[in-house]
């Protein structure tokens, strides 16, 4: 068993045209960055991403909605993102907009080996059409189903080279979700040690759901909305 | 004197209790947290995944993997945690979180809200908006009561895409606050020196008044 890759390009190798992707991160906060610049760079084209946002629009996925790469997104929240806005307006670009707790659970779906859940996020709103609703208890739900991805990608804070990740603070959001979730799951991690280094307590996702791993570099980790106090 | 966004948010805060788990909205609700009342221990719940979240951080102690749900740099106070997307509309769902406050584009006499899209306007997304709502036990709504228009914001009906139905307990707007009951809004208190015709009169759903209104004390 060998999960450690040389690094992003080798990792996304067999990613071709049409591939139905998961990105992790909550806005520009962890992040693929390694896997993203390499998938700009092999101008894959096509795509069906599934990210709760769409980056902005020089980082993150808006690099790869620059150069047309999208043919769909699937997300919760596309809103810091003119790039996207204006290919969405013109029809190039499909977008599938659903609730972030149902996104986040059709992930877990998939990750638990369920088909489906019941969510009521959504009931009685145009989120409901053609759906299956079921009344539990006085209150309708909404039969979602578990995501069929080809890829994950996610970011962690640190790595095993047995695919064991653990994520740092709010950082962590929908990657070990995603990570879960792929029929085959890249990680690049900011930190990776030899097997057996990290407290086995304490690691957020078991390496099991990792196929290939990679210690990723020039993280830039950009801020989306820089808010401080002033001491004093 | 209508009531300023900081002034909204301050009249909220006196809805909270000592240890309630809460959510705040982007905007006029994140100002909330400013108004917790000394002493009393409340929890809020950023849904990217932390409970505990804390003040903006100090120039230069901005940490990138540290934010909010509206992507603002913060900090964690003592006995946070972090957890992942998952499991924190897990906890939503299941009712964990006391009270929500969210802003509204509009909201209905029956508790219905809009606040996610403008059909040809704005296609931002919901976010997890939808998720919050479907299952909060107390949902607040903090809004402006009229829109830049002056039309009201409490109507009959919404016109807007919902999302969600039945939910919104409470509106406290920049003239009033109400409660949404099954006969309509009821009017509990108004903004300093804004009469109740006036409140009437830029609420187009159907407004309950009965007795003395006292005004807000702000």
């Amino acid at each position: 068993m060998n999960k450690v890759v040389s690094g992003a390009e080798e990792a996304i190798s067999d990613i071709t045209d049409g591939a139905v992707l998961m990105l992790g991160g909550f806005g520009l906060c962890g992040i693929p960055e390694n896997c993203i610049a390499a998938l700009v760079k092999k101008k894959v084209t096509n795509l069906t991403c599934i990210s709760n946002n769409a980056g902005v629009d020089d980082f993150g996925i808006g690099l790869m909605l620059k150069g047309k790469q999208v043919r769909k997104m699937i997300s919760s929240y596309v809103g810091e993102n003119a790039e996207f806005e204006r290919q969405l307006l013109s029809g190039e670009l499909q977008v599938e907009l659903i609730p972030q707790g149902t996104l986040a659970t059709r992930c877990l779906a998939a990750g638990y080996g369920m088909p489906a859940v019941f969510t009521p996020a959504g009931a009685g709103t145009e989120v409901a059409e053609g759906k299956e609703i079921r009344n539990f208890n006085g209150k309708d739900y909404l039969l979602e189903m578990a995501f069929d991805a080809d890829f994950a990608i996610v970011k962690a804070w640190k790595g095993d080279t047995d695919g064991n990740l653990v994520y740092k603070e709010t950082a962590r959001n929908f990657n070990p979700l995603m990570a879960m979730a792929g029929k085959i799951t890249i990680a690049e991690v900011e930190e990776l040690v030899p097997a057996g280094q990290l407290d086995p307590d304490a690691i957020h996702t078991p390496g099991i759901y990792v196929h290939r791993i990679f210690q990723g570099n020039h993280y830039e980790k950009r801020i989306e909305q820089r808010t401080v106090r002033k001491k004093n | 004197m209508a009531l300023t966004k900081e002034q909204i948010a301050q009249r909220i805060a006196k809805e909270l209790k000592d240890g309630y788990y809460v959510n705040l909205g982007i905007g006029i609700p994140t100002l909330v947290a400013n108004y917790i009342p000394a002493g009393m221990n409340v929890v809020l719940q950023s849904e990217n995944g932390l409970l505990g979240m804390g003040p903006f951080p100090f120039e230069g102690e901005e940490d990138p993997d540290l934010i909010n749900a509206g992507k603002q740099t913060i900090t964690t106070v003592p006995g946070s945690v972090f957890f992942d997307s998952a499991m924190s509309f897990g906890m939503i769902r299941a009712g964990k979180v006391d009270l929500t406050v969210l802003g509204a584009m509009e909201v209905s006499e029956n508790g219905d809200i809009a606040n996610w899209k403008i059909p040809g306007k704005m296609v931002k997304g919901m976010g997890g908006a939808m998720d919050l709502v479907a299952s909060a036990k107390n949902i607040i709504v903090a809004m402006m009561h009229t829109n830049p228009k002056g039309e009201s914001k409490l109507l009959p009906a919404c016109t807007l895409p919902l999302t969600g139905v039945r939910c919104v307990r409470k509106i406290v707007s920049d003239l009033a606050v109400l409660d949404v009951t099954p006969d309509g809004f009821k009017l509990l208190e108004r903004a300093p020196g804004v009469s109740v015709e006036e409140i009437q009169s830029k609420t187009s759903g159907r407004l309950i008044v009965k007795g003395d209104i006292s005004e807000i004390e702000v």
